[in-house]
């Protein structure tokens, strides 16, 4: 079932009139998890702020967008505030930013989550601590009350991960969220994002441009560059045989860290 | 030869009443040798970066010694030339007041005054793989790749015995990535450097290291030669490797 569409998507610069985003349509459909990869300043960011609505005001914006049927483009701010969290979430790269630093992380996980359920203070505690515990977040109940700084970047975006976890959207949006992780965090979050998958159903946008990792959780991939997509089709395909030269350049520079790496470790368990 | 003797480094206060004192750093010992590529591998708040900041002298260790060819580099007479930095946020790294060309003659002001500056600039352009063109150029003006190489080209304008590479390709795209490390290998070459490469990028390290430092909670867990790599005894470092998603 189709759950996600967008249609001729422009997003523009009002004050320097660039196109930032230029004519952009895709599809998701349920439970599949679709990979915006490219540069950066190739759109990828500014198309995912474009469906939650959240660019600044700068950007203008125009084409449809329709979750459900529903078109979001033509819903009010306080309409799609409801959207936001629920139905649409979204897991940002920097979890130091996307936390406000003046106030603990349970004041968030409480304000999100009034706003779409009514729970009570202490069943929100509850299935936060269960959430956060199954995304292996130990002494979830202290770490609730540790303001964003105490944190390090891979506990905060677990605790995101966890938030979603409870809030079950029906779209996932993650940008970048492994890119500011070492190699064991970021193996986790993965490992995180695709039990969200099999367990709740959600279709996820997953920006990122490090190939293995896209590799690995995607079913399509998009390739943006200069705010265009240059090629569309399942992971196996573009991995295995790229149309595009931009798509070829990318994989092949990749490709030759990762083929150094393998060569290192002789192929050995590791690999 | 760079020397890291007994290193310890802690941050915060030791009161009467309330001791917030964090150990960052505990009995590190490290050799770097010129034209040898040092990698320190390790996750986020493990400790690298602060090592990098002692090895270029801006801050201090509580105790042990940093010395170059024998000579603590604490004397700034003995870092003077011998060691220089590139850091992973090249926005932040160069003023943004300062064209290209005063960037890179910032350093040379002070270390090389009598030599002639604007050829010297110019060599030092095409060396990092820009043309002379861009000495006029502020760094608003210069893509992600472009401006590391700004930084790359100050840092070996002084002809420095070692340089410091924290997390320095870590902000660029992939295939930038490859191409700063390629001409990281050729300049290591050219101008026989060693280089200290911070990063948590394991198979970036793999690609330009010849050794590996696998670092964590402030401690050395195991140093092991990159085409040794398969043969990791601690378990930490079994696990970085274990759990990395190759493509």
């Amino acid at each position: 079932m189709k759950i996600l569409e967008v249609k001729n998507l422009n997003v523009w610069d009002i004050h320097t009139g660039r196109i930032i985003v230029h004519n952009t349509s895709f599809k998701l459909e349920e439970g599949r998890c679709l990979a915006i990869v490219g540069e950066s300043g190739s759109g990828k960011s500014v198309t995912c702020r474009a469906i939650m609505k959240l660019n600044k005001r700068s950007l203008q914006q125009t084409g449809e967008i329709f979750l459900k049927n529903e078109g979001l483009h033509q819903l009010s701010e306080r309409q799609m505030r409801r959207k936001r969290g629920k139905h649409l979430y979204m897991i940002l790269q920097n979890g130091m930013t996307a936390f406000d630093p003046s106030c603990v992380i349970k004041v968030h996980l409480q304000e999100t989550l009034q706003t779409h359920f009514d729970w009570k203070e202490k069943e929100i505690e509850q299935k936060m601590i269960q959430a956060m515990e199954s995304v292996n977040l130990k002494n979830a109940k202290e770490l609730m009350h540790k303001y964003p700084h105490q944190l390090s970047g891979g506990m905060l975006q677990r605790i995101m991960i966890a938030l979603a976890l409870v809030l079950e959207p029906d779209v996932l949006i993650a940008d970048e969220p492994t890119t500011a992780l070492d190699t064991i965090s970021q193996y986790e979050v993965v490992e995180q994002l695709m039990k969200i998958r099999q367990n709740m159903k959600s279709a996820i946008i997953f920006i990122s441009h490090d190939l293995g990792i896209v590799q690995k959780i995607a079913d399509e991939v998009l390739v943006m560059k200069d705010g265009e997509v240059v090629e569309q089709d399942d992971t196996q395909t573009i991995f295995v045989n790229p149309q595009h030269e931009y798509t070829k350049y990318l994989i092949n520079t990749r490709r030759a860290l990762s083929d150094n790496f393998k060569n290192v470790m002789r192929e050995s368990l590791y690999c | 030869m760079l020397k890291v003797n007994n290193v310890d480094k802690s941050y915060g206060t030791n009161g009467f009443f309330k001791n917030n004192k964090q150990r960052i750093l505990r009995n590190i010992n490290l050799e770097c040798d010129r034209g040898e590529c040092l990698g320190i591998i390790g996750e986020s708040g493990s400790g690298k970066s602060t090592l990098g900041r002692l090895l270029i002298g801006v801050e201090k260790p509580d105790n042990g010694s940093i010395e170059i060819d024998g000579k603590s580099i604490y004397d700034r007479e003995n870092r003077k030339e011998n060691i220089s930095a590139v850091f992973q946020d090249y926005r932040s790294s160069i003023n943004p007041f300062f064209s290209v060309e005063e960037a890179i003659l910032e350093p040379l002001k002070i270390y090389k005054s009598n030599k002639n500056l604007t050829r010297l600039i110019d060599q030092l352009l095409i060396q990092v793989g820009l043309s002379p063109v861009y000495r006029h150029r502020y760094p608003h003006e210069l893509s992600g790749g472009e401006a590391q190489r700004v930084c790359i080209a100050r840092a070996i304008a002084t002809e420095p015995t070692f340089i410091l590479l924290d997390e320095a390709i870590s902000s660029l795209d992939v295939s930038i990535q490859l191409q700063i490390l390629d001409l990281l290998k050729a300049l290591k070459a050219t101008y026989d450097m060693g280089y200290i490469f911070i990063t948590h990028d394991i198979q970036a390290a793999a690609y330009i290291c010849d050794r590996m430092i696998i670092f964590k909670d402030g401690q050395i867990q195991e140093t092991i030669e990159t085409n040794n790599l398969p043969n990791v005894k601690s378990l930490y470092a079994k696990k970085l490797l274990h759990n990395l998603i190759t493509f």
